[in-house]
């Protein structure tokens, strides 16, 4: 069973239009759609939810304002600047500490070292996740709750239950919908997988974002491959970028053109390859049959 | 909004990834600047950041951005597992006779040092990336650059907000998505300006960075770029919603093109520059 994970550094590349229509051709197969901050491949694929499970990621610490003596001591060891002075006051003190839940990081210190036990530190659920059945196999997503950390924890989390799933299957492959940018959930998204397609654009935007994309798959030494999607655009910078991403040591596969085609496929909550069989959708499906090759 | 020393900080944010955040920053940035306004543009995209294409700065400085992670004295260290207990990010393990620190899952909180009983544990600087300043014309610029492989970058995006103006506007392009970079770029702004596109991807990604806003309490506007692609349900959640559409900009090739290669559409296509009139008065309106 083989993991091949679509990402593309700069984001609105394409990367979402292109693993649905990998989903509409790729037989045997589990679909994860492991960008769980803007997760979208659900809006083409409907997913119908089977089974749904609560993610719970960090901690939840927040001073318990009846306890605190306001001996200062939280705000003194916290390293995140998370405590405030302007919690309401008690019997013992006029002014209590407070915790800003958007500034703390969980680790729990605070609870841990006061005197009083004023601090409560617990679980916290911070999305959902779950398992579906679609027209085109199984998929397991994700939603984080609004303004909720952890989302490289709910990668490995999607990631994991895909593969599991997948196995106990006895399916062939996990298609994997990855995040933009090169920071927590894409390095989650990328460790140990066989195979990622980086999908760019021909812009100084997509070629520079790529540049930092190559490196960071180059780091973990995880196999990888480069599409320029809306080709058409700038022909000679993705030219460029081609070039760029064979001395990278990435080979760059089958261009795709702009197409209009692909936003109406979208609106229409379809695959572009379901859509139409004009020639972006040609040019996607000789791309899937070089991923395929790639793949082994 | 705040309007007290005519600071204002205005974060750019998107949820959906592409929809022309960065063209919007460095477009409202230049013109901000162009009539009279002390601006500063700061690129809180540490693990992507683009607006150097198109702003094009002189770079004059550096700093470095570093984590104090912790060191194990071996020698000193009793085995006791107190710092593996508090440490909330198994960045810190008792294995066979040592303990081990895994540097780049540990968020530098402190927790092991203080409660090792043994004092065993120092600290050291772990460099995460980079803050670049400089200034492009009268705009004051600064960028960070996470380092690859790292990956937590919340407190570099804290680091290039360091270089808010204290007198003018700060203008925050934030990275995709809705997640902690993004909470960070946005959460002490005083306007939020979320661009989008009038398709399914954008609409639902748009709702989530509108949660996400919401959930911290900053006032919301609205760009919608390529207004004419897609469906009018972008426009009408918005109206919906109660919130400001401040510009439509209609698809064309040329904005296209002209980011393809690093220039900015207020200089490249004709009109551009009057579609970002609207925000550009509303974020004038702020600070002076």
């Amino acid at each position: 069973m083989k993991e091949l994970v679509v990402i593309s550094g700069k984001g609105g590349t394409g990367k979402t239009s292109i693993v649905a229509s990998f989903a509409s051709l790729a037989r045997n197969k589990a679909l994860a759609d492991c960008d769980v901050d803007a997760a979208d491949l659900h809006l083409v694929l409907a997913p119908r939810i089977l089974s749904r499970e609560r993610f719970v990621g960090g901690r939840e610490t927040r001073i318990l304002p009846g306890h605190c003596t306001a001996c200062g001591k939280c705000e003194e060891i916290c390293r995140f600047d998370a405590i405030y002075f302007d919690g309401p006051g008690n019997g013992m003190v006029p002014k209590t500490f407070r915790i800003d839940p958007l500034a703390c990081e969980g680790c729990g210190v605070c609870a841990h070292f006061c005197t009083e036990n004023a601090i409560e530190s617990k679980e916290a659920q911070n999305g959902e996740w779950y398992i579906s059945e679609t027209r085109h196999g199984p998929m397991v997503h994700a939603k984080l709750f609004a303004a909720q950390e952890n989302s490289g924890k709910l990668v490995s989390l999607v990631r994991g239950q895909a593969k599991q799933l997948a196995e106990e299957r006895g399916l062939d492959l996990v298609l994997i919908d990855g995040s933009p940018g090169i920071g927590c959930p894409v390095i989650a998204s990328v460790t140990g997988a066989d195979f990622v397609l980086i999908v760019t654009e021909p812009t100084l935007s997509g070629k520079h974002d790529l540049g930092r994309v190559l490196e960071l798959t180059k780091h973990f030494d995880v196999r990888s491959a480069v599409c320029v999607n809306k080709f058409d655009l700038n022909v000679e910078m993705t030219e460029a970028i081609e070039a760029f991403a064979q001395e990278s040591g990435a080979q760059a596969l089958s261009r795709i053109r702009y197409d209009v085609a692909v936003t109406k496929a979208q609106v229409m909550g379809a695959t572009v390859v379901d859509y139409t069989t004009g020639p972006v959708a040609q040019e996607i499906k000789a791309l899937w049959q070089q991923v395929v090759s790639e793949i082994g | 909004m705040s309007r007290e020393n005519g600071r204002m900080r205005v974060a750019i944010a998107s949820g959906k990834g592409g929809t022309g955040k960065t063209t919007i920053a460095t477009c409202v940035s230049v013109l901000l600047s162009r009539a009279g306004h002390n601006v500063a543009y700061l690129d809180c995209d540490v693990e992507e950041p683009n607006g150097h294409i198109f702003l094009k700065p002189e770079i004059t400085g550096q700093e470095r951005v570093c984590l104090p992670v912790p060191v194990v004295d071996q020698d000193k260290c009793t085995l006791c597992r107190k710092c593996e207990e508090i440490c909330q990010y198994n960045a810190i393990v008792c294995m066979g006779k040592q303990t081990l620190v895994f540097q780049e899952l540990c968020h530098a909180c402190g927790g092991c040092a203080l409660v090792c009983p043994a004092n065993a544990i120092t600290e050291a600087d772990r460099e995460i990336g980079v803050v670049e300043d400089g200034h492009s014309g009268e705009i004051k610029f600064a960028q960070g650059r996470l380092k690859i492989g790292e990956a937590l970058s919340p407190p570099l995006v804290k680091a290039v907000k360091r270089r808010a103006l204290s007198d003018g506007i700060s203008i925050l392009d934030a990275p995709p998505g809705t997640t902690c970079p993004v909470v960070e770029t946005v959460r002490d702004a005083d306007l939020v300006v979320l661009v989008t596109e009038p398709t399914p991807f954008g609409l639902n990604d748009l709702k989530l960075a509108i949660d996400m806003t919401r959930q911290i309490g900053i006032p919301i506007a609205v760009v919608i770029n390529r207004c004419d692609v897609g469906d009018n349900k972008t426009l009408r959640y918005c109206e919906r919603q109660r919130i400001d559409v401040l510009a439509e900009i209609p698809d064309d090739r040329d904005v296209a093109v002209a980011y393809s290669t690093g220039r900015l559409p207020i200089d490249a296509v004709k009109g551009y520059s009057d579609r970002l009139q609207p925000l550009v008065q509303r974020l004038s309106g702020g600070a002076r």
